[in-house]
């Protein structure tokens, strides 16, 4: 296996005269999970969708697993699942008939497809929840289906863009704790996008601070970081100010 | 090796999708209640109508069958006047909100982050679309002419099945055009509303103002009451070009010498070219040739739309919401 399992070289993407990331180099291990911090419009959803091939660089490569996203968008998206931000399911569909849908979009067997969406729905939490239609989905419950959703196609690298945003305090917990989980025992590659400094703090392994399409700071969250909240000081550095937005 | 069998290509998956979707909705209910409301309306004119419509000397007289869809006494339209009419919005309605609701709801980005050809998702939209209105269509025009054959108890002759099917095909075609169209407008806008505004306002164009307009220019350019016979001829053949621009005159004049025989030509004719002619029907394959342009229009339209959209989807940049 590669050993690098995201490798974004020179990646650049303008639109017009705005640069939104701007000359990006970034390496990102197996196993690990890595954190992409930093405010709104600092480029990180742009480099979500170029490493998926959903927008096409300006120059520079995207390597997933070894694969060109640009050239080569399906072998990468067989590899990665993308939880993109407050995640839209069809309403008038149930939890299970989503998962079951997105399951045949990758070739699984309709039958494998449904255990499997059952199990997945025990796993984030919403056993009991699947013939309820998706339209009458809470905003965080939507969240862990769309975690389930990601989860089904058994990818190798997940990517997830804020995904806890519009969930309460407590969702939050129990949704980064997941994410932990998941990373530990399916030995998955995270990347995690966030503008959150402490939820960021919580469960990653190293971090890069994004601002204005660059990349500021790459720093490996030590234990000791995660006591004394040396991240903080490094964010504010950079940032000024306040723990995040 | 059962694993092929027992899964779908992704392809299928979502076309079978969008078909139950397309079913289930209340739209197509409630397309599909006026459509067969509409048909048995023109059904019912051209059965108390068609005794009378029968003339001797009449060269179409052979093709009784043909008149289920075309004769009507004036209070409601026949068959064909009816789809050329409500085709339009048959197609308008099934694709005005194939892209931009998915992107409004969200699901765009997590259907395409899928390992799937983005172009997946719009052919199969357009080939799911077209199975619908397909299978509507031959069931409708299959229902007129079953009813038709029990009130009138004259079964069709081969070619005037022939004939029929053709009708429905280029109808179909008819449709398709109307339907890339609004799939064009999906992608365009990010509101569906806007979009099905804006076909509809395509539609009112071609079928209220295009003629009035063409009436104008007609007037402008009308030649002297001195003008010769050829001038007066290229004359009408401009306007009738011109009037060609719009998929609806196109449809009719295809629909018409597919159903009516007798029809020889579609531009002006000449004394000359008329004298000695036998007024009687075309056999089925003259009237195509006569059909020809007409129907290669109406699919270079079709194509030329679809194209359109397949450009500005695949170029598209897909964000969350």
């Amino acid at each position: 296996m590669c050993q690098h399992v995201i490798e974004l070289a020179g990646l650049t993407k303008k639109y017009g005269d705005f640069t939104a990331v701007d000359n990006l180099n970034l390496n990102i291990r197996q196993g690990e999970i890595f954190g992409l911090l930093g405010p709104n419009g600092a480029g990180k959803s742009t480099t979500i969708l170029m490493m998926l091939g959903l927008t096409e660089p300006t120059s520079g490569s995207v390597k997933v697993c070894g694969v060109n996203s640009t050239t080569q968008p399906i072998e990468v998206k067989r590899k990665v699942g993308y939880l993109p931000e407050d995640v839209g399911f069809y309403d008038d569909m149930t939890g299970i008939e989503n998962l079951v849908y997105t399951a045949a979009l990758n070739g699984i067997p309709k039958k494998e497809a449904r255990e499997k969406a059952e199990q997945l729905l025990a796993r984030v939490g919403l056993s009991g929840q699947g013939e309820k239609k998706a339209g009458k989905y809470s905003r965080g419950m939507r969240q862990r289906l769309g975690l389930a959703d990601v989860l089904i196609k058994n990818p190798e690298v997940i990517i997830l863009d804020e995904p806890t945003s519009g969930i309460d305090p407590a969702g939050v917990r129990e949704f980064m704790e997941l994410i932990m989980q998941l990373s530990r025992e399916e030995g998955l590659t995270v990347l995690f996008s966030s503008h959150h400094l402490n939820q960021v703090q919580q469960v990653c392994d190293r971090v890069g601070l994004f601002g204005g399409g660059k990349l500021l700071a790459e720093i490996e969250l030590t234990d000791l970081h995660k006591v004394e909240h040396g991240l903080d000081n490094i964010y504010n550095q950079y940032f000024g100010g306040g723990k995040g937005v | 090796m059962n694993k092929l069998s027992n899964t779908n290509h992704p392809f299928w998956v979502i076309v079978n999708k969008e078909i139950a979707d397309c079913v289930r909705s209340w739209r197509f209910i409630i397309l599909i209640f006026i459509i067969a409301l509409t048909c048995m309306g023109s059904l019912y004119t051209a059965l108390t109508n068609i005794a009378a419509s029968i003339k001797p000397n009449d060269p179409d007289g052979s093709f009784l069958f043909l008149k289920l869809f075309t004769v009507s006494d004036g209070t409601l339209p026949s068959f064909v006047v009816f789809i050329s009419f409500l085709g339009p919005l048959l197609g308008i309605s099934l694709g005005f909100d194939a892209i931009n609701s998915e992107q409004n709801k969200g699901t765009l980005s997590r259907i395409l982050s899928q390992p799937i050809h983005r172009d997946y998702l719009i052919n199969a939209k357009f080939v799911a679309a077209l199975i619908v209105i397909g299978a509507m269509l031959f069931v409708l025009g299959f229902l007129v002419m079953g009813f038709g054959l029990i009130a009138i108890g004259i079964p069709p002759t081969a070619e005037e099945f022939m004939r029929i099917i053709f009708f429905l095909v280029v109808s179909l075609f008819y449709v398709a055009f109307w339907l890339n169209l609004s799939i064009f407008f999906s992608i365009r806008f990010k509101q569906a509303a806007t979009s099905a505004l804006a076909c509809i306002a395509i539609w009112l164009f071609f079928s209220v103002f295009y003629n009035m307009i063409i009436n104008l220019v007609g007037k402008a350019l009308s030649p002297a009451g001195m003008a010769s016979e050829y001038q007066i001829i290229s004359y009408q053949r401009f306007m009738l070009n011109l009037l060609r621009f719009a998929p609806s005159e196109l449809f009719n004049e295809a629909t018409m010498t597919l159903l009516m025989p007798s029809v020889r030509s579609l531009g002006p004719l000449t004394m000359e070219q008329v004298h000695g002619a036998i007024p009687s029907p075309l056999p089925l394959g003259q009237s195509l040739l006569v059909v020809w342009p007409q129907l290669t229009g109406l699919i270079a339209a079709t194509v030329i739309c679809f194209a359109l959209s397949y450009v500005s989807f695949m170029r598209k940049e897909v964000r969350s919401r």
